[in-house]
C-alpha cells in the first residue's frame, strides 16, 4: 500500500532533494506516492502547510520557527526533521553599485567586512548628495536572505532600517527589478544570482557562505501534529529525501539532475545555469569571472542535512535583533524545538554529527544559551547607539 | 473609518477580468469604495498611499510575499492583520484557499464585516474559475473538432474511406486504446507530418 502525500515547493535549486526523490523513485521505494505542488509564494506554502492542504513542504528555515511562535500569523507548531540545504544564497549588486563599492577598496577579492564598510561610505556619500537611499531586495521577512543582508550591512555600520530600504520581492522578480533600477542589489537563492549575472545587470559580491559558513537555508517541514500522527510516513519521507540529496551531490549524477531541475514543471531555467550551482562554480561578473566554492550550497555532505538546534537559536536571535519578536527563554526553547535532530536520527539511524558552532565573518561568538549577551555584543556600527532590544 | 461608512477595499489581481467581476460584486453588495491594483512594480507604495481597510489578493499572485512585509514593524501608521490569523474559522479559511483568494484586514475592521466581504470574494472567485473552465473546455472541444476533421481527411485520402468510415475507424481505435478521439486524431496528424 502506498501513502499519498502532497508536498509544496518553490522553484529553486535547493528543492532538488524533493524533486529528485520523486523523479528517481526514492519516495516510491519507501512506499510513498508524492505529488509535488509548485507554488508561487512562500506565504502560500506556509498557509497550505498550516491548514493541512500540504503534508510537507520546502520552506525557508526561519518560517517554521516564526509559525511555531505565531509571529504575524496563525500559530501552528511546525517541525523540521531534515535540512534540505545549507547556504546557497548570494548577494548581488548592480554594476553601478559594484563600481561605487570598488572605488572604496583596492583589494581584488574583498572580504565582507571591507565591502560592508565600503557600502557604508557609499550610503553616507549618497545621503550627503541628497540621493535616494539604496534599495535591496530579499525574499521574505523570515528568511536567511533578510538576516544575511542585515548582518552584513550592520557589521559595516549601516542601520538596515534607517540607512537603506529593504524590500520583499519574489525570487523571479529580482532580476527584472535590478535591471529596471528599482533595486540596487539583492540577496536571493540559486539560480537567480546567476541569471542576474548572465543578463549583465548584476555582479555577485558575496556568497552566503562568506557571511556565515554554515547557514540552515531550506528545511523539510511538516506540522508537528502530523509528524506525531504519522511517524513512519515521516521517517520514510526523510529517508527518501536524504538519499535523493546524496544522489544530487554525486558528481556523476550532476548532468542528469541539472536537466531534471531545468524542466518547466520544476525550475524552468537553462540546465547549464543549474549546473553552476551543483558544481559550486559560479560566473560572478558579466565579464565572465568565475568563483569556485565547495561550500556554495550543501545538501547532504558535511552533515548538512542534520537539523541543528544551534542554527534555530541563531535564527531566533536574528528575529529578536530585528524586532520581529521580543526575546524570551520560552521563545528560544520553542525555536530550538523546531529543528528536530531526534526525528532525523530516528529516520536514518545515523547520528548526523555534533552541533557546530556558528561561524560568521563578524560579531561576538554566538552562545545559544545567552542570546541577550550575544546581541548586546553586536554594535550596529561605529558611532551609533546599540540596537534597542524589545524585551518582555 | 466610520462604523457606517463603506470600508475601502483594495483588490490586488493581475487578471483584469476577475478583478472586474470581483469589483462589480462588491459594488452590488454596497461596498462602494473599491480600488483595483494590477501593477505589481510598486505594490507596497500603492497600498500605503491608498490606505485600504481590506486587501484582497489572488493566491496565484507571487506578490503575496510582498504583502508579508506589512506585518513587520513599520513606519506605516496602520498595521494589517492576515486573514489567517484568526484560527476560529477554519471552514472559511479552507474555502478561501480552495477558491484561490486571500484577504488581509487593516486595523479595527469588524470581523463580521470581513466575513461578508470574504464570502463574496470566494463566490466570485469560484464563479470566475467556473467560467474559465467552461471557456477552456469549449476551446479544447473546438480544437479537437478541427484536429478530427483533418485526421478524417487523411484517412479518407490514404485508405480510400468515406467520411463516416473514417470517423468510425477513429472512434473504434480510441475505444480500443482507451484514449480520447482527439488524441488519436492528433497522433494521426503527427504521424503524417513525420512521414511526409
Amino acid at each position: 500500500m502506498t501513502t499519498p502525500l502532497q508536498i509544496g515547493f518553490i522553484p529553486l535549486i535547493d528543492a532538488a532533494g524533493l524533486i529528485v526523490a520523486v523523479e528517481k523513485g526514492f519516495t516510491e521505494a519507501e512506499g510513498l506516492d508524492v505529488t509535488l505542488v509548485r507554488e508561487v509564494s512562500w506565504s502560500n506554502v506556509r498557509d497550505k502547510l498550516n491548514i493541512g492542504l500540504f503534508d510537507a513542504a520546502h520552506l525557508l528555515a526561519p518560517v517554521p520557527i516564526a509559525s511555531s511562535l505565531g509571529l504575524g500569523h496563525i500559530k501552528v507548531p511546525i517541525v523540521a526533521p531534515l535540512n534540505l540545504s545549507l547556504n546557497g544564497n548570494a548577494i548581488t549588486v548592480s554594476p553601478a553599485l559594484h563600481a561605487a563599492i570598488r572605488t572604496e577598496i583596492d583589494d581584488d577579492r574583498p572580504d565582507p567586512m571591507a565591502t560592508a564598510q565600503a557600502l557604508s561610505r557609499v550610503v553616507a556619500t549618497r545621503r550627503r548628495n541628497g540621493g535616494e537611499p539604496l534599495t535591496f531586495g530579499m525574499t521574505f521577512p523570515f528568511s536567511t536572505h533578510n538576516y544575511q543582508l542585515r548582518f552584513w550591512m550592520a557589521a559595516g555600520g549601516i542601520d538596515p532600517d534607517e540607512d537603506v530600504r529593504l524590500v520583499v520581492l519574489p525570487p523571479p522578480f529580482m532580476v527584472d527589478s535590478i535591471a529596471s533600477g528599482q533595486i540596487d542589489g539583492f540577496c536571493v537563492g540559486a539560480p537567480w544570482n546567476s541569471i542576474g549575472v548572465d543578463r549583465g545587470v548584476g555582479q555577485i559580491l558575496h556568497f552566503g557562505s562568506d557571511i556565515m559558513q554554515r547557514a540552515a537555508e531550506k528545511v523539510l517541514a511538516t506540522r508537528q501534529l502530523w509528524a506525531e500522527k504519522n511517524p513512519q510516513t515521516l521517517a520514510a519521507l526523510v529517508r527518501a529525501v536524504f538519499r535523493a540529496a546524496e544522489f544530487v551531490e554525486a558528481a556523476e549524477n550532476r548532468d542528469e539532475v541539472a536537466r531534471m531541475l531545468s524542466r518547466n514543471e520544476y525550475i524552468g531555467v537553462d540546465a547549464a545555469v543549474v549546473m553552476r550551482t551543483l558544481e559550486g562554480r559560479l560566473k560572478i561578473a558579466p565579464d565572465g569571472a568565475i568563483r569556485e566554492s565547495g561550500r556554495y550550497m550543501l545538501l547532504a555532505k558535511e552533515d548538512a542535512s542534520t537539523p541543528d538546534p544551534v542554527q534555530a537559536a541563531w535564527l531566533y536571535a536574528q528575529m529578536v535583533r530585528w524586532r520581529q519578536t521580543p526575546v524570551s527563554a520560552e521563545g528560544l526553547k520553542t525555536a530550538q524545538g523546531v529543528f528536530r535532530s531526534d526525528l532525523y536520527r530516528a529516520a536514518l539511524g545515523r547520528d548526523g554529527g555534533p552541533s557546530q558552532a556558528i561561524s560568521t565573518f563578524a560579531g561576538p561568538a554566538f552562545d545559544p544559551g545567552n542570546i541577550e549577551a550575544y546581541l548586546a555584543g553586536l554594535r550596529l556600527g561605529p558611532g551609533k547607539p546599540e540596537i534597542p532590544l524589545t524585551t518582555k | 473609518m466610520g462604523a457606517e461608512s463603506s470600508p475601502k477595499i483594495a483588490i490586488v489581481d493581475e487578471s483584469p477580468i476577475r478583478a472586474a467581476i470581483l469589483e462589480e460584486g462588491l459594488r452590488e453588495a454596497g461596498y462602494t469604495d473599491v480600488v483595483r491594483i494590477d501593477e505589481m512594480q510598486s505594490l507596497l507604495s500603492r497600498i500605503y498611499a491608498l490606505d485600504p481597510d481590506v486587501i484582497v489578493i489572488d493566491l496565484e499572485n507571487p506578490s503575496r510575499d510582498i504583502l508579508e512585509q506589512m506585518f513587520q514593524v513599520s513606519r506605516a501608521v496602520r498595521r494589517p492583520i492576515a486573514m489567517f490569523v484568526d484560527q476560529s474559522d477554519a471552514a472559511s479559511i479552507q474555502a478561501s484557499v480552495d477558491a484561490g483568494v486571500s484577504a488581509y484586514i487593516v486595523d479595527g475592521l469588524k470581523k463580521e464585516r470581513l466575513k461578508s466581504i470574504l464570502d463574496l470574494c470566494i463566490s466570485r472567485f469560484n464563479a470566475f474559475a467556473k467560467l474559465q473552465d467552461e471557456l477552456d473546455r469549449t476551446k479544447s472541444a473546438l480544437e479537437d473538432r478541427k484536429v478530427i476533421e483533418r485526421a478524417k481527411g487523411i484517412l479518407m485520402r490514404l485508405k480510400g474511406l468515406t467520411e463516416d468510415e473514417a470517423y468510425v475507424l477513429l472512434r473504434s481505435t480510441a475505444m480500443r486504446e482507451k484514449k480520447k478521439i482527439g488524441e488519436i486524431a492528433q497522433s494521426i496528424l503527427t504521424a503524417s507530418e513525420l512521414l511526409k
